[in-house]
């Protein structure tokens, strides 16, 4: 059982390096699967360069996807990471 | 042994090993292999050393740059870890029997490609990171380095096409010793930068990265613009002694340190400094600097992703000011566009970018950014002893526009319960002819001139100072410029106002004595030009000088006045 979260992008320029490199060192750092999905297209929320492939502008729509045994903690921390560094709310 | 012609940039003698700050020869053979394990763990060797170089980079950025800046290397450390990457190489070499250099050239060119493809500007850009990245691993696979000024850690000269103002601020002054650049001139950033840092340095020599190898041996004599490869025993010697000789002169100038700037006949100029960053400030006040003439703001504004906040400048200018005690600061707002450009403000690309979209041109159609500047400056104000500079004023009307904006902002924080200095003096700097024409007009409005002379030169004279083959137009003793300056001196005098200079021209040794004799107040220049020319100007007699005003007003040439001036003073 995987949990997951919608969020919608509001930095202006959309999901750019810095908060990019701060959401995957906090993926890395839980055991579950983590995913990220735009537009159709999944990628490995633990890959910068998945991550940054798919060039995710302001006011998109992201799904996160957490899958293993810290499914939640991660989703949670990752949803905190995003306000924070006000990329989406 | 040979010699380089170049120009000198900062004073100085340096002599040490050449470190060559560019990207070595990365070519390579596409090989089939026979042992993927080996190959494989080649690719992970040259992965590891990427990786602690970068984290010594990226640890030397955060010193230097900024966390925002070391930010860019926690991203490259990432794509070096990251399993999409790295599988693929590793995929690559196993199945095509390929050599660790392909696999690494493909797979990188594969997302390279992706990234250039999209449509989203930035993320196109990022394509240029990949690109970083991968050098640096292609580099060690090929047993060779991959220069970065962070990763100095023994006596050298640097040695450069050019340095960017991120390279310069990464310079570590405990191991560069001195360096030297194919191109640029004594007003390029890194010829300012050199003097700011007080390191030896020699610009525009267009062919050292071609004439120097790894290791050789290097003199940089950045007092007569000489670059000396691999000097005889007798160089070496006869350079220390050159070197000596300046150290003691050093001292004799630093006796002047807490000392007026009188002239011979007890007339009082003022000697003040340009800098870029607080940290410079430390170095004005080593330098015996009055004041601060220019504080250029643009690099709070450079090498970042987006606009400094109101906080972040408000901190950098109390700073500046708190440091300078009651001593005058002069803040010039915003000179960005043109050659200046941030990518984050996405200007278009420009025909003749000196003549357009810049400096106060774009600060007043982008209230928003100028407002965040001033609001900055306003709060700052309280701190010490501030005025604030407007540049690139080409009509009155601009003027009024940019001090309505001012005075609007000091009354939204006065109605915020914000305390506001109310003896800022607010000027323009007179770089565009049209202005310096008129400065009868301006002086009853402005408080203050200041002569950016290097714009000055280039707009009065129609050639671009960047272009080397214009550059013999670049005549700061034009007596075309000697007239405007003039102008500019009378018309604020006439209105009981200063006026200042505060480019390069007002440090150099054959301007001072003509200035002087124009009745110029404040000087301004590289933090390291104050004690030279404050030990020039105690010699000098101002009045002796002003009689020769009409005559060197009324030369042809400016080879005529340059000799006129050099019999005048003995030079």
């Amino acid at each position: 059982m995987a949990v997951e979260k919608t969020m919608k992008i509001t930095d202006a320029t959309g999901v750019h390096a810095r908060p990019a490199t701060v959401l995957v060192n906090k993926a890395g750092s839980f055991a579950s699967d983590v995913t990220l999905e735009y537009n159709g297209k999944s990628v490995n929320l633990k890959s910068i360069m998945g991550v940054m492939s798919l060039g995710i502008p302001k006011d998109s729509e992201i799904k996160i996807t957490a899958d293993g045994s810290d499914e939640q903690e991660a989703i949670d921390a990752i949803v905190d990471v995003i306000k924070k560094e006000e990329l989406g709310e | 042994m040979s010699n380089i012609n170049g120009i000198a940039a900062s004073s100085g003698i340096a002599i040490a090993k050449a470190y060559i700050l560019a990207s070595p020869d990365l070519s390579f053979e596409k090989k089939k292999i026979d042992n993927p394990e080996s190959e494989v763990e080649r690719l992970h060797q040259a992965l590891d050393i990427s990786k602690q170089e970068l984290e010594k980079i990226k640890e030397n950025a955060r010193k230097t740059l900024g966390d925002e800046h070391a930010e860019i290397f926690s991203a490259h450390l990432l794509v070096l870890s990251d399993p999409e990457m790295i599988n693929p190489i590793q995929d690559k070499i196993k199945t095509d029997a390929v050599n660790a250099e392909t696999a690494l050239e493909e797979t990188a060119n594969m997302f390279i490609d992706m990234f250039k493809a999209m449509d989203n500007e930035y993320m196109r850009e990022r394509a240029a990171d990949i690109q970083d990245v991968t050098k640096r691993v292609m580099a060690h696979l090929l047993g060779v380095t991959f220069p970065d000024p962070a990763l100095i850690d023994e006596e050298v000269v640097v040695i450069a096409e050019d340095l960017t103002p991120s390279d310069t601020a990464q310079l570590n002054k405990q191991f560069v010793k001195g360096f030297t650049t194919n191109i640029g001139g004594r007003t390029s950033h890194s010829a300012i930068m050199a003097r700011s840092l007080e390191i030896p340095a020699v610009v525009g020599t267009k062919t050292v990265t071609k004439d120097v190898k790894k290791d050789d041996l290097i003199i940089v004599d950045g007092i007569d613009g000489q670059v000396i490869l691999n000097p005889s025993e007798d160089e070496i010697a006869s350079y220390k002694k050159k070197q000596e000789d300046f150290e003691k002169q050093k001292q004799v100038w630093a006796k002047l340190k807490d000392e007026p700037t009188v002239s011979a006949d007890d007339v009082h100029v003022e000697l003040v400094a340009n800098i870029g960053t607080p940290e410079d400030v430390i170095g004005v006040l080593n330098n015996g600097g009055e004041g601060v003439g220019l504080y250029r703001t643009e690099f709070l504004y450079m090498g970042k992703s987006e606009l400094p906040t109101e906080e972040e400048q408000f901190d950098a200018y109390k700073s500046v000011l708190e440091q300078m005690g009651n001593k005058p600061v002069v803040v010039r707002t915003l000179d960005i566009g043109g050659d200046k450009e941030l990518s984050y403000l996405k200007l278009p690309e420009e025909m003749n970018p000196f003549l357009g979209f810049r400096a106060i041109r774009l600060c007043l159609e982008r209230d928003d950014i100028f407002r965040t500047q001033l609001r900055a400056l306003l709060r700052a104000s309280t701190y010490g002893n501030l005025k604030i500079m407007f540049p690139m004023i080409a009509t009155l009307d601009e003027f009024r526009q940019a001090k309505a904006l001012l005075l609007e902002e000091k009354d939204n924080l006065k109605n915020e319960g914000i305390n506001v200095s109310d003896d800022i003096e607010v000027g323009i700097m007179v770089e565009i002819p049209s202005t310096a024409v008129i400065a009868r007009q301006f002086a009853k409005e402005v408080d203050f001139f200041s002569i950016g002379t290097n714009d000055l030169i280039q707009y009065t004279m129609a050639a671009d100072r960047m272009n080397e083959r214009v550059s013999y137009l670049y005549q700061p003793y034009h007596p075309a410029i000697l007239n405007l300056v003039h102008n500019v001196i009378e018309a604020a005098h006439a209105e009981g106002k200063w006026a200042g200079m505060c480019g390069e021209m007002a440090g150099d040794s054959i301007a001072i004595p003509i200035l002087l004799g124009l009745g110029l107040d404040e000087f301004s220049m590289s933090a390291t030009s104050i004690l030279p020319a404050r030990t020039q100007i105690r010699d000098l007699s101002k009045q002796d000088l002003a009689s020769y005003k009409d005559q060197l007003l009324s030369m042809s040439t400016a080879d005529e006045v340059e000799k006129f001036v050099r019999e005048k003073t003995n030079q």
